[in-house]
């Protein structure tokens, strides 16, 4: 870990003034970005600790949803009443996630912004494009069991850990951010994530001095709720798939995936194809895979298992 | 004292104490986090300084140029110790690979050099300025790729590459049923709790080693040669360990590397093995190939087995001896064994729970699974037809004990064996297809040299010393038992003090002999105490009696304070063994019945049940016991489902190197587990009739869960771990 200065934000304007200052990073439930500094991952020279931020709240929007304040806690997100009651796909997948001492740290806007689980992004011994960018992926050709198989590129084939982003996707979630200028802007959770192509190490649309400052949740669609995680253990692992899925009584509904891709992972042309079942779904989700021998199965696997969430939503 | 004939009645079968569930004496302060593990001692002669250990970012070839000035001159920097400035090691006895690389590199993570500073967190900042300039050579990583090239390793722990008896192929090619299969088992880490960790401080000459190691002994040896220095100028302390599991038989880099650093800083110097560095710098159980051959007649009797094992290693090192239990298991006129390795330039590949049998039965409790089918036999009743109460490699050696089949038909009886449907796939509960699987377990007992000395205090209590560790296993308690049963006095008039090698050398903790064969020593050094005080207050040692505080005979008895009203009364003893084990074969066994649920979906895997029945002659303490068993099988749970070592086989080296990527199982996926002891004292074993229980929990365990999902999906799985990717290419669609 390399010495770095440290400040906590008592404000937001204070935040993102403060993230000005070069190599400077925010930090909020430090479930992630310290244990990248203790590998030397992240080296950040300064901190900018937002946890004490007044971003806490989860409110009822004029349109009938939810503004969820970038602070919140997952085990507060994920107890909520409105959160298990109406968007009960986003208390189940951030359940599956973590650990509870995790999730009583880990914070909604940080959530989203976890960095993979590659192994080879952990080893700084190994060439990787995400952690040191024009130094090769090691991954495509070494052991890729976990990684991904959609929206992939030659320089990355890294996954999104995310369980809570894949609920937040199918939810049609929007982003919330502020600036260093105090500029505000929303910006829906399909166009936050960028596809690695050939920068794998910029994941997001964030510019370096703006902050997640809430989640909006549209008002509730109904339907049937479901968030599945496989996984080879029963608990505190990563998801080698995820399906959150909303299914309504006529059969129509949404579908985003987790475990496929650098993003969660969700097609419009797919939801369309739900009420045709689960191959359908599949052939329009995962068009086109570029799989490895360690993970091609994920495509069968995903086949099979949203079949099975397909049967559950319809009893 | 020698023990070469059969045990007779002594008064450890009184079992008032021995034998009883006993909580830990030691519970409390590992309770209260007060135990002091190897990186807590707290009372270290001067300052102690933090060691990082830098490993190696190539997995083979050499040190081309090593700069260390900016790390140096980095605030708070001591030393850093690399080979140019260590001076000239040797390679401890039980290293296969040197615990300082330089200039050649022979693994991944090989320590390159230490880091020593004021704190942690300057050691760790600083060992990244350290500038490594490496010069690559290719090797070879994948083990199926050199399988061919791979030679006999000769002998290995006393045991031949190669055994045979009858005409192996003859009796196979004519036997009318069959099987013919190739079976993996893939690398596996120890992957304890408490990782590596040492505290070093020189006097002058002198060198006090706090260090979590499991041969207190052997580890002294292995420092002593390591640094070119007297043995008698080392002090080795392990009196606490955080799991080890065969991860800790040897002195690791933590160890030697803090003594380099403490003599370079001239400070004491704490280093805990960094947890992404454990994987590739220590000692892994190596991958397996195995191929398995039996034939049987049509009334299930086996007439040829054979059963051939591939590992690899690097230069100088050996076998996994998975072909171990073949040797023994099964009866079989006709049969053949053989170990063949291959040079390997993975990290080296050492001990690991129960090595040699737990891959072998994970392979070979397969192929009799698949025997028995093939037989339209259950398999139980097929191994129950295959038993045989001597040594079938030589028909003269009788087992001392032996009670497999009790084992399995009680296991089956209470497991509920008679709900398994033999055709596969044919339960269901909801969305999980469930089955039942059966597996038979043996481990070797072996017997080791153990001294202790006991003490009568001038208080009246005893105290213990031996340079026994306990790595969790309970040993504290089960020597304070049968302390506490030799001299007749309550357990809490017991002190038990270990892992120190200014005691009596034990026979330390490895290959489950620890329990048996260290009670046995202070079975020995009691025995020895007992004749002192028998001596001092005028009583016929032959037939004294020792309860209750009091020496008795006849219609007379005394205190025993008596004897020490003065001063204390000491005595040392070792227990050292005849060929009791040549002339029997000393073994443990178990019959495993476990219970799977595969969803039908994905093809998640997760336990529902198991049940462990277990023959290991008298068990000291029933609780701990119970605690070594139900941690073996959550360990070969692990090893059936989600434990494996991802190699790289270009790269070469194990990728999943930390906790997050090399998975072991978490509480939910072990919901119920039961423990049955069999009421067993083996006369061939020790004065104790014990033998030991911590590698039998995890043996045949894997195949038994291996058996259950073939039970409840109709898919066979050769390669393990089994993870739902193998199995849902053939597993039917849900419907």
């Amino acid at each position: 870990m390399k010495p770095f200065t440290y400040q906590r934000a008592e404000t937001t304007q204070d935040a993102v003034r403060g993230i000005k200052t070069p190599g400077a990073k925010f930090i909020a439930g430090s479930t992630n970005l310290l244990d990248l500094m203790k590998l030397q991952i992240e080296q950040p020279a300064h901190l900018v600790d937002i946890s004490k931020l007044p971003l806490n709240k989860i409110e009822d929007t004029e349109e009938g949803g939810l503004r969820i304040g970038g602070l919140v806690t997952n085990t507060d997100l994920a107890a909520n009443e409105r959160i298990r009651k109406e968007y009960a796909v986003l208390s189940r997948a951030l359940l599956a996630g973590a650990s509870g001492q995790l999730r009583n740290k880990a914070s909604t806007g940080g959530n989203f912004l976890q960095r993979t689980r590659c192994p080879y992004f952990y080893d700084t011994n190994q060439p990787c494009n995400k952690r040191k960018p024009g130094t090769g992926c090691s991954a495509i050709d070494g052991y890729s069991r976990s990684l991904g198989i959609v929206g992939v590129s030659n320089d990355c084939i890294a996954t999104h850990p995310s369980d809570m982003a894949v609920a937040m996707r199918v939810l049609d979630a929007v982003i919330e951010t502020t600036d260093s200028e105090g500029n505000t802007r929303s910006i829906p959770l399909e166009k936050f994530y960028v596809l690695p192509g050939s920068k794998p190490n910029v994941e997001t649309v964030l510019k370096k001095d703006e902050l997640i400052t809430a989640v909006i949740l549209p008002k509730p669609v109904g339907g049937t709720h479901i968030y599945r995680k496989v996984r080879d253990r029963a608990s505190y692992a990563f998801a080698l798939i995820s399906v959150a899925a909303i299914i309504f009584e006529d059969g129509t509904g949404r579908v985003a995936m987790g475990g496929v891709a650098s993003q969660p992972w969700r097609v419009k042309a797919a939801d369309n194809q739900l009420p045709n079942g689960a191959k359908a779904v599949i052939a329009k989700l995962l068009e086109n895979p570029k799989t490895t021998e360690d993970n091609k199965f994920k495509v069968t696997l995903a086949e099979r298992v949203l079949d099975g969430v397909i049967k559950e939503a319809r009893g | 004292m020698k023990f070469d004939t059969p045990a007779t009645e002594n008064p450890i079968d009184q079992q008032k104490v021995i034998g009883k569930s006993t909580d830990r004496i030691d519970g409390p302060l590992k309770t209260t986090g007060t135990a002091p593990y190897a990186y807590e001692h707290k009372d270290i002669p001067g300052n102690v300084a933090y060691g990082y250990i830098i490993g190696s970012a190539i997995p083979r070839g050499r040190i081309g140029g090593i700069d260390t000035l900016a790390a140096k001159t980095a605030p708070g920097v001591r030393a850093v110790v690399t080979y140019q400035n260590a001076g000239e090691l040797d390679k401890g006895d039980f290293n296969t690979a040197k615990l300082l690389a330089g200039p050649d590199i022979q693994h991944y993570h090989q320590a390159v050099a230490v880091v020593v500073a004021d704190t942690f967190e300057q050691a760790r900042s600083a060992a990244e300025l350290v500038d490594v300039k490496y010069i690559k050579d290719q090797g070879n990583y994948d083990l199926s790729k050199v399988k061919d090239s791979a030679v006999s390793p000769g002998k290995t722990n006393g045991q031949p590459a190669d055994t045979s008896r009858g005409n192996f192929d003859e009796a196979f090619a004519s036997a009318p049923v069959t099987l013919d299969e190739t079976y993996t088992t893939p690398d596996q880490s120890h992957s304890m709790m408490e990782p590596h960790a040492s505290i070093a401080a020189w006097d002058g000459d002198k060198l006090s080693l706090w260090t979590s190691n499991q041969m207190v002994e052997w580890g002294r040896g292995d420092v002593a040669k390591t640094l070119k220095i007297s043995k008698d100028n080392v002090r080795l302390m392990s009196p606490y360990i955080g799991g080890g599991f065969g991860g800790k038989l040897f002195v690791r880099a933590d160890a030697i590397m803090a003594a380099l650093g403490a003599k370079a800083a001239g400070r004491p110097v704490k280093i805990a093995l960094q947890r992404p560095l454990i994987m590739n710098n220590t000692t892994h159980r190596p991958a397996t190939i195995q191929r398995i051959r039996i034939g049987a007649d049509e009334s299930g009797k086996i007439t040829a087995i054979g059963h051939e094992s591939w590992s690899g290693d690097l230069e100088g090192g050996g076998p996994e001896t998975a072909v171990n239990q073949t040797r023994l298991l099964y009866a079989g006129e006709n049969r053949m064994t053989s170990m063949r390795l291959a040079e390997l330039h993975l990290p080296e590949g050492n001990a690991m729970r129960a090595p040699g049998e737990a891959p072998g039965l994970m392979a070979l409790e397969i192929a009799i699974d698949e025997m028995a089918e093939k037989l339209n036999m259950d398999p139980v009743e097929f191994r129950v037809v295959n038993d045989t109460q001597v040594d079938p490699e030589n028909p003269e050696r009788p087992f001392s004990q032996r009670q497999l089949v009790k084992c399995l038909r009680d296991g089956a009886e209470k497991f509920g064996w008679n709900k398994r449907n033999a055709e596969p796939a044919q339960m269901r509960d909801g969305d999980w297809l469930v089955g039942m699987g059966v597996a038979a377990a043996i481990r070797g007992a072996p017997v080791q040299k153990s001294a202790a000395r006991v003490r009568l205090e001038t208080d009246g209590s005893v105290t213990v010393e031996t340079d026994m560790t306990d790595i969790g296993t309970g040993s504290y308690t089960i020597i304070a038992q049968t302390a506490a049963e030799m001299m007749g006095l309550p357990l809490n008039m017991i002190k038990v003090k270990l892992g120190d090698s200014s005691f009596p050398v034990s026979s330390g903790s490895g290959g489950q002999w620890g329990a048996n064969s260290s009670t046995a020593g202070v079975y020995a050094a009691c025995v020895k105490l007992r004749e002192k005080i028998a001596d001092k207050l005028g009583y016929d040692k032959g037939t004294a009696e020792f309860s209750g505080g009091q020496i008795k005979a006849d219609d007379k008895s005394a205190p025993l304070i008596q004897a020490v009203s003065d001063k204390p009364l000491e005595a040392e003893d070792a227990m050292e063994y005849g060929d009791l084990d040549k002339k029997y074969a000393l073994q443990t066994f178990g019959g495993h019945f476990v219970e799977v649920g595969v969803n039908a979906y994905s093809g998640e895997i997760r336990i529902r049940r198991m049940l462990a029945m277990c023959a290991a002659g008298r068990i000291l303490n029933p609780k701990s016991a119970r605690s070594q068993v139900i941690g073996g099988m959550t360990m070969a749970a692990g090893a059936a489902l989600m434990e494996h070592l991802a190699v790289d086989k270009k790269r070469g080296f194990f990728v999943n190197h930390d906790l997050a990527g090399y998975e072991v199982p978490v509480h939910a996926d072990i919901p119920h587990q039961d423990v049955i002891f069999l009421d067993e004292a083996d006369d061939k074993s020790s004065p104790m009739k014990a033998k030991g229980v911590g590698e039998l929990g995890i043996c045949g365990v894997s195949a038994a869960i291996a058996n259950a999902i073939y039970n409840a999906t109709g898919v066979r799985i050769r390669d393990y771990p089994i993870t739902l990717d193998k199995l849902i290419q053939d597993m039917p669609v849900a419907i």
